[in-house]
């Protein structure tokens, strides 16, 4: 009996001493939430006052800031989306906006894969040259080969053309597609390869029937990310395509930026389209997104 | 509508087309004697990988390198005279002294920032909640993270009402609306910011991903032998995060000096805030190709020795293969 009532006393009295540890702990972390809330407030409120302002009207936007719209009348107003549709060349530019993203990174990949097959399972002279200088191209800014590169498309007729913007991305993102992809083949289990040339497949079986099937993953990831990078490229199409009807999306918005002195606020609108997709990748295909940053930049 | 043909023709194309050069080409390298299927096989498999580099980087680069020697017309030699209007221009200095600031702060906080943050949201029941706020403007073009910012700094007369958040905010302190992008003491930090703030996501997942992998014994024995949180951080995590930091370090050093979209739609260099990348653009948009040419090699100078430091640890991972 009395055993029972010690041990209850003691438990009552560690129950009071840790509910105020508990409140001493949490009260101890009270700054450690508060940093994190104004980082979380600074990098996601700037995103949230233009998706709210591009559902105002223009003259809203340029009498109040995007906050007054929380507080009725909230005055929300599609017509900015209609302003930006009709105007000049936004239209067409979302379309080839997609007309340019998708065979580029179809291109690419493509190749990519068959080259980084080379260089993970073949032996050749040169090899570890070739694979230095890829590794180096990495790095090289695009800038540096700008000026030759139009010059070839002016030769060849093709400046203007969605080929030319193909061909370029496609020239561009290879190096670091090689680089990934042959680090991730050249990871694969040798004995699966040797069993199937013991079985006599050859190197188009093997490249074909194992060597892509089993590396999906990568490419998978891979895909999102080229495809988000030609979608959000400006550099590479307002050189190649800048004043041709073919120009993408980020070119057109960019143009009516730097043109418009003001009245630009309709933009928001297009600004909150051009973004939509790349958010809607991220969001639903987070997994992925966030595996082919970390196994782009840190790998071994 | 022609258009949208060609588009599909690439897409089903392409990998047809090469999945032809595969079968047809492995067909015939199989009839030849051994000893050269040997020598012939790997080069056409890379060749087109290989082509693609050696036509869309590698020559460029050696013909951007002797143009920036040649006159604009390409039809003589020049010397140094490209170079001489580089380092010489007022202009152009502005936008190198514009580019070390990005090289400097744009580095330097994108990383710090992401190691806080990563290390703060390690501590936290709402971490991935959190990750996903900070890391939201990573998929967002640089074209698009303008505009938002465009608004951000905003600035009307004084007077009348800020529609910009900043100067509403400031406005709140009861102080003068500053005009972030023209008064030539904020323009540079405030697009620079906006780099940061568009990449920071970026490398807090990184320096997360590495975090993650520190074991938590290590740590636990520490807090046993008294360490507190802060000297757990510089004593122990910082430095079993130091060769991450390093790699996302130079992934931004190259990312500050190639900067080029913010700047071009933020202020299209206006006010002095040209960097090399716009100052090349501009030069070339204006047909000054040989300086443009010149500029694009100082670029490129100023990422040799990066490429160099890429290179010796990818030769240092291939020895631990």
């Amino acid at each position: 009996m009395s055993v029972t009532t010690t041990t209850r006393e003691t438990t009552g009295a560690r129950a009071t001493v840790s509910i105020l540890e508990r409140f001493g702990y949490r009260l101890q972390r009270l700054p450690l939430h508060l940093v994190i809330a104004i980082f979380v407030a600074i990098w996601i409120v700037p995103t949230l006052g233009l998706i709210i302002n591009s559902f105002r009207s223009v003259s809203d936007m340029s009498n109040a800031g995007w906050w007054t719209v929380l507080f009725p009348p909230h005055g929300f107003s599609l017509a900015s989306y209609q302003q930006v549709l009709e105007t000049e060349n936004v239209a067409t530019s979302i379309v080839n906006s997609v007309l340019i993203t998708l065979p580029a990174t179809v291109i690419q990949l493509a190749i990519a894969t068959m080259g980084a097959y080379a260089f993970a399972w073949m032996k050749f002279p040169g090899k570890d040259l070739f694979f230095i200088v890829i590794v180096g191209l990495m790095i090289v800014p695009i800038q540096m080969t700008l000026i030759p590169v139009l010059q070839i498309f002016k030769v060849t007729g093709l400046a203007g053309t969605f080929i030319a913007v193909w061909l370029a991305h496609s020239g561009y993102g290879l190096p670091f597609e090689v680089f990934l992809l042959r680090n991730y083949l050249g990871g694969l289990p040798r004995e699966i390869f040797e069993s199937a040339e013991v079985d006599g497949a050859g190197h188009a079986v093997r490249f074909l029937r194992i060597a892509v099937p089993m590396t999906i993953p990568a490419i998978a990831s891979l895909t999102i990310f080229v495809f988000l990078g030609v979608w959000n490229d400006l550099l590479v199409s307002l050189t190649f395509l800048g004043s041709s009807p073919n120009r993408p999306f980020t070119v057109v918005i960019t143009q009516l930026v730097t043109s418009l002195g003001g009245g630009w606020q309709f933009l928001t609108a297009a600004a909150v389209l051009q973004m939509s997709l790349p958010l809607a990748v991220f969001i639903f295909l987070q997994r992925y997104f966030v595996r082919g940053i970390t196994s782009g930049s840190v790998k071994g | 509508m022609d258009q949208i043909i060609t588009a599909v023709i690439a897409i089903v194309g392409v990998p047809l087309v090469l999945l032809g050069y595969i079968i047809f080409g492995e067909q015939i390298i199989e009839r030849l004697p051994d000893s050269l299927q040997g020598w012939i096989r790997p080069y056409f498999w890379a060749l087109p990988a290989i082509g693609f580099a050696g036509i869309f980087m590698v020559y460029p680069l050696i013909r951007t390198v002797i143009l920036s020697f040649r006159n604009n017309a390409d039809t003589r030699w020049v010397a140094w005279d490209n170079y001489v209007y580089f380092f010489t221009f007022p202009d152009t200095l502005t936008s190198l002294r514009n580019s070390l600031l990005w090289l400097v702060f744009y580095t330097f906080f994108s990383v710090f920032l992401g190691l806080v943050i990563a290390i703060l949201l390690d501590r936290v029941r709402y971490e991935s909640l959190a990750k996903i706020a900070i890391f939201l403007p990573v998929p967002i073009s640089a074209v698009a993270a303008s505009i938002i910012w465009k608004f951000m700094f905003d600035y009307q007369a004084p007077g009348s009402p800020q529609t910009g958040t900043l100067n509403a905010l400031v406005g709140a302190f009861g102080q003068q609306p500053v005009p972030w992008l023209v008064n030539s003491a904020t323009n540079n930090p405030a697009l620079i910011f906006v780099g940061i703030w568009s990449i920071t996501g970026f490398c807090m997942v990184i320096i997360s991903a590495s975090l993650k992998a520190i074991s938590t014994e290590v740590l636990e024995a520490a807090r046993i032998d008294g360490a507190n949180e802060f000297q757990i951080v510089q004593l122990i995590v910082t430095p079993l995060l130091w060769p991450t930091i390093t790699v996302v370090g130079t992934t931004m050093i190259v990312n500050a000096l190639k900067i080029f979209d913010i700047p071009y739609v933020m202020t299209s260099g206006a006010y002095d805030t040209d960097v090399i990348a716009t100052q090349m653009f501009r030069q070339l948009a204006t047909s000054h190709n040989a300086r443009a040419a010149a500029v694009g090699v100082v670029l490129f100078l100023a990422i040799v020795p990066l490429l160099v430091v890429n290179i010796r640890r990818f030769q240092q991972q291939e020895e631990q293969r």
